[in-house]
C-alpha cells in the first residue's frame, strides 16, 4: 500500500508585472493549471525548456511560493502559505536543492554552519547535537569529518552539491525537490551524483521531484514523467508510457531533438552525409 | 596539407603555488573539411588549448609547442598585429555563452559589420549587404529590422546565430566552436548544431566542435580526441571510439551516461580509472 506525500490539484501561478510609464500592467501565466501525484519512494520528473514554468512549480511545490489557485496537499495535508502562513514542521517535511552549486552556498559560511543552520532555525537542538548531526550527514553524502571547517570556495562543484543535498536532508525531509541538480556537473560526477540520490532515497524512502531538461538523466531516474509546455502539462504518465509512446507532438519534437549517443545513430548519420 | 598541425602544445599558468600545467603535450591536426570533436570534462584543457591557437589567453600563460601551423603558416613567430590579421578571418571562434559573448553597448549589425571593416575593407553599403546576406545564412527572420536590434532584444538562440554570423563573416578556413550549446535548450540545441554542420559543409570549412557532451560528438564528428586532465587520452574516428573506445578513460566516460545504465547503478569514472597523480596539487576538477 503506497502512500502520497504529494498532491497537487490545478495549480496555477499568475505573475502580475505592474506597468511602466508607457505600457499597461499585464499579466503572465506562467502555470495554468497543473495536477499531479506523487507516492511515497517515488520520482517525480519535471521536463520542459526554459521559460515552461517548471522551476516556478518547484517554488510552489516548495512552499516559497504561494500558487494563485489550486490545491496543494503534502502528506495528505491542505497547505496555503498565502492564508496559513508557513509553520515550522511544514518547512521540515519539504526541501529543495538547487540547480547552481557555486551560487547556493553562502561563500562566508563553513560548511558544519551551512549544515547547522536549518536545524538552528527549525529545532531547538543544543549546538552539541547539531554537530553531531552534521558529521554524520557529511558522511552520508560521501564527505568526511575533515570537511566540516571549510568554506565552499574549498570544494569541486560535485561536491558542493553534496553539501547543498545534505543541507536539504538536514531536517529530515520527506518530499526533496530537486531543480536541475546535475546539470551544471560534469559527465562522470553526474553519474556520482546520480548514485547518491538513488542510495538516499533507497535509505531514507525519500520522494523527489526532480526538474530537468536532460531527457536521458530523466529515463534514468524517474518513475513518472511530467512534460511542460508554455506552463501547461502537455504529458503525464509513467516512464514507460512516455518514452515509448509521446502523444503530444512538443514530447515528439523533444524527443527527436535530444543527441543520441549510439552506433546505431552514428552509422545512420554517416551514412546520410555520404550519400549527400 | 593539414589545415592546423599542432605538435607537442603545452600550456602552463602562473599561479602563487607555482605553475600549473593546463596542457601538457597536446598534438592535433585538422584536415580541410573535417569535423573533429575534442571531448573532456571541465578542467582537461580542451578550451585553454583552442585559445592557445587563438592566441587569446592571459599574459599569465605560457605557450610552448614544437610546432603550430595554421595552413603552412607558423603561428608561433607571427608578430600579435600579423596574428590579429589571421585571427578572425581566416580562423574564427564562437564561444559558451552567447549572450555574454556579444558587447551590450552596440546593435548586433554594427558588431557583424566591424569584421567586415576590420579584416575585409568594405565600404558601408557592401557591409550592410553582407551582413543582410550573413544574417539570412544563419536562419534570422528580418534581417533589415534585426540588424538594429541590441543583443538583450535577443533569445540565447538567436544571439548564438548572430555569432556565428560574425564567425563565418570572412569565410573562415576554420571555424572553432567552444561549447556552442552548452547554454541552450535541447531543442534550440539541435537547431545551432545543424546550422554550424550545413555551414560546414557548405563552405568547406574545416570545424573543431569543443564539447563535453557524448551526444553532440555522435551527431556532429568525423574524429575524435578525448582530453583529459591536459593530456590526450584517445584520438578515433567517430563510430571506433563509440563501437571500440581503446582508452579507459573513454570506456568510463561512455559508460557513465544515462542511457547506457545497466541495472539500478550508474559506473562512475573513478569506478573504473585508475587516477593518475596530477602534476600539481589542486588539479583536479
Amino acid at each position: 500500500m503506497s502512500t502520497t506525500v504529494l498532491e497537487g490539484k490545478n495549480i496555477v501561478r499568475d505573475y502580475h508585472i505592474g506597468g511602466g510609464l508607457f505600457t499597461g500592467p499585464r499579466t503572465v501565466h506562467a502555470v495554468k493549471g497543473v495536477s499531479f501525484t506523487v507516492d511515497k519512494g517515488k520520482t517525480l520528473a519535471i521536463v520542459g525548456e526554459s521559460g515552461c514554468g517548471k522551476s516556478t512549480l518547484a517554488r510552489i511545490i516548495t512552499l516559497i511560493d504561494p500558487a494563485t489557485s489550486g490545491e496543494l496537499f503534502i502528506d495528505g495535508n491542505k497547505v496555503d502559505i498565502a492564508k496559513g502562513g508557513l509553520t515550522r514542521e511544514m518547512r521540515r517535511k519539504v526541501q529543495i536543492v538547487f540547480q547552481n552549486p557555486y551560487g547556493s552556498l553562502n561563500p562566508r559560511q563553513k560548511i558544519g554552519d551551512v549544515l547547522g543552520e536549518p536545524l538552528l532555525i527549525n529545532t531547538d537542538k543544543p549546538a552539541a547535537e547539531r554537530r553531531d548531526l552534521a558529521m554524520k550527514m557529511l558522511k552520508k553524502v560521501g564527505l568526511g569529518h575533515e570537511h566540516y571547517n571549510r568554506y565552499p570556495h574549498m570544494f569541486s562543484g560535485g561536491q558542493r552539491q553534496r553539501i547543498a543535498i545534505a543541507r536539504a536532508l538536514m531536517l529530515n525531509p520527506s518530499l526533496l525537490v530537486l531543480d536541475e541538480p546535475v546539470s551544471a556537473l560534469d559527465l562522470s560526477v553526474q553519474a556520482q551524483v546520480l548514485n547518491l540520490l538513488a542510495d538516499l532515497q533507497d535509505e531514507f524512502q525519500l520522494t523527489y521531484v526532480f526538474i530537468s531538461h536532460d531527457l536521458s538523466v530523466v529515463r534514468y531516474i524517474a518513475d513518472d514523467v511530467m512534460v511542460m509546455y508554455f506552463g501547461e502539462a502537455v504529458e503525464y504518465g509513467s516512464r514507460d508510457e512516455v518514452f515509448s509512446d509521446p502523444k503530444h507532438s512538443y514530447t515528439r519534437t523533444l524527443f527527436a531533438a535530444t543527441p543520441r549517443a549510439d552506433v546505431a545513430s552514428i552509422k545512420a548519420r554517416l551514412a546520410k552525409k555520404k550519400a549527400a | 596539407m593539414p589545415l592546423l598541425e599542432i605538435k607537442n602544445l603545452t600550456v602552463s599558468f602562473d599561479t602563487a603555488a607555482g605553475p600549473f600545467m593546463a596542457v601538457q603535450g597536446i598534438d592535433l591536426s585538422i584536415e580541410p573539411r573535417e569535423v573533429l570533436a575534442i571531448v573532456g570534462e571541465s578542467g582537461s584543457g580542451k578550451s585553454v588549448s583552442m585559445l592557445a591557437v587563438m592566441g587569446l589567453l592571459p599574459n599569465t600563460a605560457t605557450v610552448k609547442a614544437d610546432r603550430m601551423a595554421f595552413d603552412g603558416v607558423d603561428l608561433l613567430k607571427l608578430s600579435p598585429s600579423e596574428r590579429r590579421k589571421i585571427v578572425g578571418k581566416d580562423i574564427s571562434m564562437i564561444f559558451q555563452e552567447p549572450i555574454a559573448s556579444l558587447n551590450p553597448c552596440f546593435t548586433v549589425g554594427f558588431q557583424i559589420e566591424e569584421v567586415l571593416r576590420f579584416h575585409m575593407g568594405m565600404d558601408r553599403a557592401q557591409r550592410r549587404a553582407r551582413a543582410i546576406e550573413l544574417m539570412k545564412l544563419v536562419g534570422i527572420a528580418d534581417p533589415e529590422d534585426r540588424l538594429s536590434s541590441f543583443p538583450h532584444q535577443m533569445s540565447g538562440g538567436q544571439c548564438q546565430r548572430v555569432m556565428i554570423a560574425i564567425a563565418i563573416a570572412c569565410n573562415p578556413k576554420l571555424l572553432i566552436a567552444d561549447e556552442p550549446t552548452t547554454a541552450l535548450d535541447v531543442t534550440i540545441q539541435k537547431q545551432i548544431l545543424d546550422l554550424l554542420v550545413s555551414l560546414q559543409a557548405k563552405y568547406g570549412m574545416g570545424l573543431i566542435m569543443i564539447t563535453h557532451n557524448m551526444g553532440v560528438v555522435a551527431e556532429t564528428a568525423d574524429r575524435v580526441i578525448v582530453q583529459y586532465k591536459g593530456r590526450k587520452m584517445e584520438e578515433a574516428d567517430v563510430l571506433s571510439l563509440f563501437e571500440q573506445p581503446k582508452s579507459n578513460y573513454t570506456r568510463a566516460l561512455l559508460s557513465a551516461l544515462p542511457e547506457n545504465a545497466v541495472g539500478d547503478r550508474l559506473p562512475t569514472v573513478s569506478d573504473m580509472l585508475f587516477e593518475p597523480a596530477p602534476s600539481v596539487a589542486g588539479a583536479s576538477a
